[in-house]
């Protein structure tokens, strides 16, 4: 079914079943998004794609809200800048974005300021690794839900990893903190090709990045570790 | 944070299912690898040896300089060389003058019938196309096999008879239109882990019932309605009771029967004995989920079938592949989108270098060698007198070794395959590759096929070549160069090329033409014959492949097979009878050892092993019940000898319940516990493939100073 709604004083058709991000991106308009991502399912976590419908009271997640008819949808309001620029700024208070060039560009697009809460707790871990394929570095997790995503029925069907912990002390990880290869993870790396601001990241590359040259890498033994029996 | 130099797009050089890849490359070593999420076969998925299991490339062990045996081996006493100093270093031109001396030697003396190749199915159709082109058309002989014959001959040969075609006949994505599917003799999550998340993806989210039949716990029964537990070597019988469950409670499809297939009269008689009490007594499966399962196969709206090795690597392995086939067609799930007979090619270019011709009995395009007509247009495309090509059928993989002899087959010429991992009973193999007069080995490592050869010419991996793969889905897909080739190693088209033309100037003939400048002009010269891809050019494939048939250049190409016809006309049924495995269990052998492959290595391992692959999968494991470990006292991790009538391996015991009571597992990878020193080279009459499947075997207790040194095995040969 069609209906039609506005979206920044523009009049537009829509299918019912659309999210305003769809129908806002078919009209060539870019709304921001982080922990969005076209291979998984939107769970509007990160709240950068918010929009202001009117008569709602709060911002509105384009990403998950369907297109209804007669919505009157504002896309760079003053209200959804300011609360862009306010995650931007409390994601820069607490994590390593230094991998995130989209990010970044964000940032520098919505005036975000990398001190704005300069009394915050920064989320400091060091990086894990524990398998021959890819390291862990949370240090940079924005905790995005995709990795889990496409571990799970996004893709994978491996459930290796989930959220662990609760609130500020949140974090991506394996069930009762065992190793990579102890748990039912196949190192497809599924996750790693989600993974939006390296943390986490081929082991190759990684290692590259160590300053350990190419040749140096493809003789060392990168840790053998017997596979479980399941 | 590494920039990359450039992204390079190409196609997963492992298994069937043909994923595309994003090859980062910085300073000419590929760091990353990634996928594009619209694709069209993986969706943004791969699996671990896809995104991290490349790095073979850079593996300090690949041999980069053509090398020529110091010792000159002579027939019979013909030795494995690992070490480098039994080598020496030559240039290509040396290299490939002494190849082609010596082969046109032993062809001058013996005749076409002592000459043989061996074909790749992980090089490009280009390079494959070449190579059958240079032994049909300079050695006039049709001894032309890779190893095809050893993974799904059985499933070509029954698909060839029934309906005239030998491919998948629809697109593995198609899965998820599927009401009710069959997987069986397929680990699919294993071997085509992208196919299996489509699998799950069918049942979780698309309401579709799978049917798993197999004899291991595999991942996929986790999602299944239901699981039949086989033991190994009893397809027939249990696809068959499916067929009379279908018949006598007439759940067949009338009207597809009567208007596309013929035999039908004949099939069902032989059906009679098929009752599903009779399978249980011989499979083991219970008659009643016999029953169920055919219930549900007939009555869902669109159903498939998707099936691999545990089919067609058995010594009735047609009969077996036939007896799904019949289902089908009784039930008409075929020709139509989310239906259809779908064996799991295992190659990335199993499918390719089948399409190229690369088998004894057909040319490029599946045209029969012994038809005149076929020959007279491939005479015309090579520049060859009329009459000239052989009408002869050529030996299969497995009979080419067996005639190694004298009077028989003197000379080999290996591109990439290692039959000394793939072939079995390798004890009997050994004893064939001594036998051999001349052996060329062309490829990156110097496997222990490679290690009896009397030159290596030093050939490139898929990320320094440009071509094509054709995946399981039929889908002709670009693989391109991300840099160039390391150290003197040159692109395999070439190598061919320069050595057809030393060989053409030595027997003094018109040349068939290798003067090619790119390998899209052989796709093109093959394609003027075969018409299945006469519209493929690199231009229409350079973004997304293109599903052949692709008759002409504006073809779209053709994802669902036999909607209005099957090639031969009509599909047939063939009355089947049940064939025990060659080899039963016995008070002596009392295990039925089943061989396959794990997630993160591949075949004889010259990739994996080589790779970091290895670290996550380091050794040889033998999977063995926990009922079977308990009454001989094996405890998980111990130590055990497994041993058949024709070998044994030492290698540690994995105790699981992903085997079934009675049944061995034993993955065919690893050189220091060759499964296939213990395998049977019994052989299918029809398709010759060897019953890689089932053997009898026993298990003893081994102590742990018994087991194997792999890092001996893997220091061995350092080049």
């Amino acid at each position: 079914m069609t209906i039609t709604l506005t979206i920044d004083g523009q009049e537009v058709n829509a299918e019912l079943e659309q999210t305003l991000l769809e129908v806002a991106r078919e009209m060539g308009k870019e709304i921001p998004t982080i922990c969005f991502h076209e291979a998984t399912t939107a769970n509007a976590l990160c709240r950068i794609c918010v929009v202001e419908v009117e008569g709602q009271r709060v911002l509105q997640p384009a990403c998950i809200v369907k297109a209804g008819a007669g919505m009157q949808v504002r896309t760079r309001s003053e209200k959804v800048v300011r609360a862009r620029r306010t995650i931007l700024e409390m994601l820069a208070s607490t994590m390593d974005l230094s991998e995130a060039p989209e990010i970044q560009a964000m940032m520098r697009e919505y005036g975000a300021s990398t001190d704005r809460f300069p009394d915050a707790e920064r989320r400091e871990s060091a990086v894990i690794d524990d398998n021959p394929m890819y390291i862990r570095d949370y240090s940079k997790c924005l905790l995005c839900w995709r990795c889990v995503q496409v571990c799970a029925d996004d893709a994978q069907y491996t459930f290796a990893i989930n959220f662990d912990g609760r609130g500020f002390e949140t974090q991506i990880g394996t069930f009762f903190d065992i190793s990579i290869p102890e748990t039912s993870c196949v190192l497809c790396g599924q996750c790693v090709g989600v993974c939006p601001t390296g943390a986490l990241k081929p082991k190759r590359e990684y290692l590259l990045e160590q300053g350990i040259s190419a040749g140096e890498i493809s003789i060392m033994n990168t840790g053998r570790k017997q596979r479980k029996a399941k | 944070m590494i920039k990359a130099d450039r992204v390079v797009t190409s196609t997963c050089p492992y298994c069937g299912v043909g994923c595309a890849l994003q090859l980062h490359v910085k300073d000419d070593y590929i760091f990353k690898v990634t996928t594009p999420f619209d694709s069209p076969v993986n969706h943004g998925n791969l699996c671990v040896k896809g995104r991290f299991g490349y790095d073979y490339i850079y593996h300090p062990k690949r041999v980069t300089t053509p090398l020529i045996r110091r010792t000159r081996q002579e027939a019979g006493k013909r030795s494995q060389a690992f070490d480098l100093s039994e080598w020496r270093e030559a240039t290509w031109d040396e290299a490939l003058d002494y190849v082609a001396d010596r082969l046109v030697e032993i062809y001058k003396r013996d005749g076409s019938d002592a000459m043989a190749v061996y074909a790749c199915a992980k090089a490009t159709n280009e390079d494959n196309y070449l190579l059958q082109k240079m032994y049909r058309a300079l050695f006039r002989t049709n001894n032309v096999d890779h190893c095809t014959r050893l993974c799904h001959a059985g499933s070509v040969v029954a698909l060839q008879q029934a309906t005239g075609s030998s491919a998948m006949s629809n697109t593995a994505s198609q899965v998820i239109q599927n009401d009710v599917f069959i997987v069986t003799g397929s680990n699919t999550s294993e071997n085509h882990p992208i196919i299996s998340l489509q699998m799950k993806e069918a049942v979780r989210q698309h309401g579709a019932k799978m049917i798993v039949i197999d004899p291991r716990r595999i991942e996929l029964v986790d999602f299944a309605e239901m699981w039949l537990p086989l033991k190994p070597g009893t397809n027939v019988p249990v696809f068959s009771a499916m067929a009379h469950v279908i018949v006598r409670e007439n759940l067949v499809n009338h009207q597809f029967i009567a208007d596309r297939t013929e035999g039908y009269n004949d099939f069902i008689e032989s059906l009679d004995k098929f009752t599903p009490e009779y399978a249980e007594k011989i499979s083991g499966v219970p008659a009643g989920d016999i029953r169920k399962a055919a219930r549900m196969y007939a009555n869902a709206g669109k159903a498939a079938i998707y099936w691999g090795m545990g089919i067609s690597q058995l010594s009735h392995g047609t009969a077996s592949a036939l007896a799904l086939i019949n289902l089908a067609f009784l039930t008409g799930h075929i020709g139509r989108e989310g239906t259809g007979l779908n064996p799991l090619r295992g190659q990335n270019n199993v499918q390719g270098a089948s399409d190229m011709g690369c088998m004894p009995f057909h040319y490029p395009g599946y045209m029969r060698v012994d038809n005149p007509e076929n020959r007279a247009k491939w005479e015309k495309a090579w520049n060859i007198e009329e009459g000239g090509l052989s009408l002869k059928l050529g030996l299969t993989t497995t009979e080419i070794l067996s005639h190694a002899h004298e009077g028989g087959i003197r000379s080999l010429y290996i591109m990439g395959e290692n039959p000394m991992m793939s072939e079995p009973n390798l004890n009997e193999t050994r004893k064939h590759m001594e036998q051999l007069e001349f052996l060329v080995a062309q490829d990156i490592f110097m496997n222990e096929s490679g290690a009896f050869a009397d030159v290596f010419l030093p050939a490139t991996p898929f990320a320094e070549k440009d071509g094509t793969f054709s995946n399981t889905d039929r889908r002709v897909q670009r693989v391109r160069a991300a840099h160039a080739p390391r150290g003197q190693a040159r692109v395999d088209w070439q190598i061919i090329c320069d050595v057809a033309q030393r060989i053409e100037s030595r027997l003094g003939v018109a040349s068939a033409y290798w003067k090619y400048s790119n390998p899209e002009e052989i796709l093109r010269e093959m394609g003027n014959v075969n018409s299945d891809y006469a519209g493929i050019t690199y231009d229409r494939i350079d973004k997304v492949g293109l599903i052949y048939p692709v008759p002409d250049l504006t073809h779209p190409g053709t994802p669902t097979l036999f909607t209005e016809s099957f090639p031969r006309g009509r599909g047939k049924f063939h009355a089947l009878d049940y064939v025990p495995v060659n080899e039963e269990p016995s008070d002596e052998y009392p295990f039925i050892l089943t061989t396959g492959r794990v997630l993160e290595h591949w075949h004889g391992g010259s990739m994996t092993r080589n790779s970091v692959l290895n670290d996550a999968y380091p050794e040889a494991r033998v999977e063995m019940h926990p009922a079977d470990a308990e009454i001989h006292g094996i405890r998980n991790g111990d130590p055990v000898k497994v041993q058949s009538r024709r070998g044994e391996v030492i290698l540690r015991a994995t105790v699981t319940e992903k085997t079934s009571v009675g049944v061995v597992f034993i993955p065919f990878h690893f050189a220091e516990a060759a499964a296939n020193l213990l395998t049977n080279d019994a052989l299918d009459p029809q398709a010759k493939i060897p019953e890689f499947k089932a053997c009898a075997v026993q298990v003893f207790s081994a102590q742990e100073n018994d087991l194997p040194r792999a890092d001996v095995i893997l220091n061995r040969g350092r080049y």
